[in-house]
């Protein structure tokens, strides 16, 4: 553990990994609970035109990466809250889009290849700089303050979005709201686990403690702890042997799932045999 | 529970929670209501009836300005939803088989949501907030699966949870839409017997459903649907079988001598225009 910290890009990398651990899951809580769980998937595809878009523009491709996946994630809401395409033909037109964009746009960009997508395609958390830590510090304390400001109402309309509007929420601006966050947590988390992995991380520390919690306030927690074991579980060890990170953390996460599926199983067995007289 | 009287009926004025003319909604492109002319004053009961896809829940969901009319127009208490403020007045049970939402909830939970019109946003849950969630638990009787996850209640159950989840507001205005449907007879006697004891409060009740069963007597009025277009307006059909029903309370609120004494504040002013009402 020391020699792993005496390393500067070590230190980048985990604190990077904390922030990404901590971010995405709980953003995930929300969306799994919108039932729009590969809503990550869609605006991940998004954001790989707008890395590319960074290329070619010679401007910071975390940058351009916010702006187009927000701007996608605020498409993508849109069509769904107008109810005419069904949600997912919206979001797979989306993917196709997103992807396709990205491979143009860094073919078009001089001297660029597919080659320099990769990073942003799988994740390289240690090729994270201190700048880095600072731009992902800054958009992970945004996200999490925002959940913290409206998370009461979130939870209304991620749980039933006609009993929000009954109730006289602005859920307009609040479905917009959740979608951009969703759509910062993907960059964010986009230089851990790359951008075809993000949503793993979004969706299975949610699904994980799903099989361990009974309440909505429970499951954002434990699957904040998961998010960051994974995150930095799979960051040592990708460090102590020669594996991608990316691959790691979600291999990591996938395993955690595996085990609170016996464990969840178990204890509601015995719950059960409790409460039957 | 409620031991302050609504604001409103604290004025002479009688309020209007509902009040459409000429109501139209297309639905892909289909007219599903064509020209609803419809008013509910304080402190009615009304029943909406009609066989299914009749319209009842698209008149609901207009009635709140859920739905966007094509022609005509609505009011909320005097006002066009779109600018109607007053969300905590008005108490929404969606026709809904079960309770929605991909993560766990505990009951709690769900129930604490029918909250969010009284709270502000940075406001952290009051001990009003609090007393009122455990009051509406108790009400449906479901204050000892308070903790369990409403995704392992049975579906009447869950029908109590979005029944408490409205009563947890406390408001002046409840909207039911078939809470009876697909429901155990536990939870029918359940619901006629806090719908009573609302009603004695003088709060206003507009229930859609398809059989009324143990809640006849409370109706005052009824409001048939078909093709979405109203056919009956007035007092509800003649019970038929409903009286022979062992333990079946007597309670009409529209019978003066039963009503005056648990409902101190009703003027006789809204009592009159109610009978104006079913008399249209
Ligand atoms: N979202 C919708 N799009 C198109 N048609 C709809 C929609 N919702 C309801 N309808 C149609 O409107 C009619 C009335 O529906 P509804 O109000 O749900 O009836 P009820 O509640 O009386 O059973 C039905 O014929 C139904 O098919
Ligand atoms: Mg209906």
């Amino acid at each position: 553990m020391i020699d792993l910290l005496s390393r500067d890009f070590m230190r980048y990398a985990l604190i990077a990994a904390v922030l990404v651990g901590l971010t995405a899951p709980a953003v995930g809580t929300f969306i799994v609970q919108r039932r729009l769980a590969l809503l990550g998937d869609g605006i991940g595809h998004v954001a790989l035109t707008g890395v590319a878009l960074g290329f070619l523009t010679g401007s910071a491709p975390v940058l351009t990466a916010v702006v187009v996946a927000a701007l996608g994630a605020v498409a993508i809401e849109l069509v769904r809250a107008r109810g005419r395409t069904s949600g997912d033909v919206a979001l797979a037109l989306l993917f196709y889009g997103g992807l396709a964009g990205g491979v143009m746009l860094i073919y078009l960009t001089p001297g660029g290849s597919t080659a320099s997508l990769n990073s942003y395609l799988f994740g390289a958390i240690t090729s994270v700089t201190q700048q880095d830590v600072w731009v992902i510090g800054a958009l992970a304390v945004l996200v999490l303050g925002v959940l913290a400001v409206f998370g009461r109402e979130l939870f209304v309309l991620c749980q039933d979005e006609e009993m929000a509007r009954a109730s006289g929420l602005p859920t307009r601006f609040l479905g917009l709201l959740i979608a951009v966050v969703a759509a910062v947590t993907v960059v964010v988390a986009m230089r851990a686990v790359g951008l075809l992995l993000v949503s793993a991380l979004m969706v299975v520390p949610v699904a994980t403690s799903q099989q361990l919690t009974r309440s909505f306030r429970a499951t954002l927690g434990l699957s904040m702890l998961f998010g960051t074991m994974a995150t930095v579980g799979g960051l040592t060890s990708s460090f102590y042997v020669d594996v991608p990170s990316g691959a790691t953390i979600v291999l990591l996460a996938l395993a955690g799932f595996g085990v609170a599926l016996g464990v969840g199983r178990f204890v509601r067995r015995s719950r059960t045999r409790e409460s039957t007289p | 529970m409620h031991v302050t009287a609504p604001a409103a009926r604290k004025a002479a004025v009688v309020t209007t929670p509902f009040r459409m003319t000429g109501g139209r909604v297309t639905l892909d492109g289909r007219e599903v209501l064509r020209g609803i002319d419809l008013t509910v004053t304080e402190g009615e009961v009304v029943a909406v009836l009609g066989a299914n896809g009749s319209g009842k829940s698209t008149l609901v969901r207009a009635l709140l300005g859920l739905l966007p009319l094509s022609a005509g127009t609505g009011e909320l208490y005097g006002v066009p939803p779109a600018r109607f403020r007053q969300w905590w007045r008005v108490g929404y049970v969606p026709q809904r088989l079960s309770v929605g939402g991909g993560v766990p909830a505990t009951v709690r939970e769900v129930v604490a949501s029918g909250r969010i019109a009284r709270q502000s946003r940075l406001r952290p849950t009051s001990a009003a907030d609090r007393a009122a969630v455990a009051h509406a638990l108790a009400e449906v009787g479901l204050s000892d699966r308070a903790r369990d996850p409403v995704q392992a209640l049975s579906g009447g159950q869950q029908q109590r949870v979005l029944i408490a989840r409205a009563l947890a507001g406390e408001p002046d205005l409840f909207v039911l839409d078939e809470p009876t449907a697909g429901v155990d007879a536990d939870s029918q006697r359940m619901l006629a017997h806090t719908l009573t004891g609302l009603v004695r409060q003088g709060r206003t009740v507009v229930l859609v459903a398809h059989e009324l069963g143990p809640l006849e007597p409370l109706i005052t009025r009824a409001v048939v649907l078909r093709h979405g277009a109203v056919v009956h307006d007035g007092p509800p059909p003649a019970a038929v079988g409903t009286h022979a029903l062992p333990g079946h309370d007597h309670v009409h609120p529209h019978a003066h001598g039963e009503v005056e004494g648990p409902l101190p504040g009703w003027s006789d002013a809204s009592l009159g225009s109610r009978t104006e009402n079913l008399d249209r």
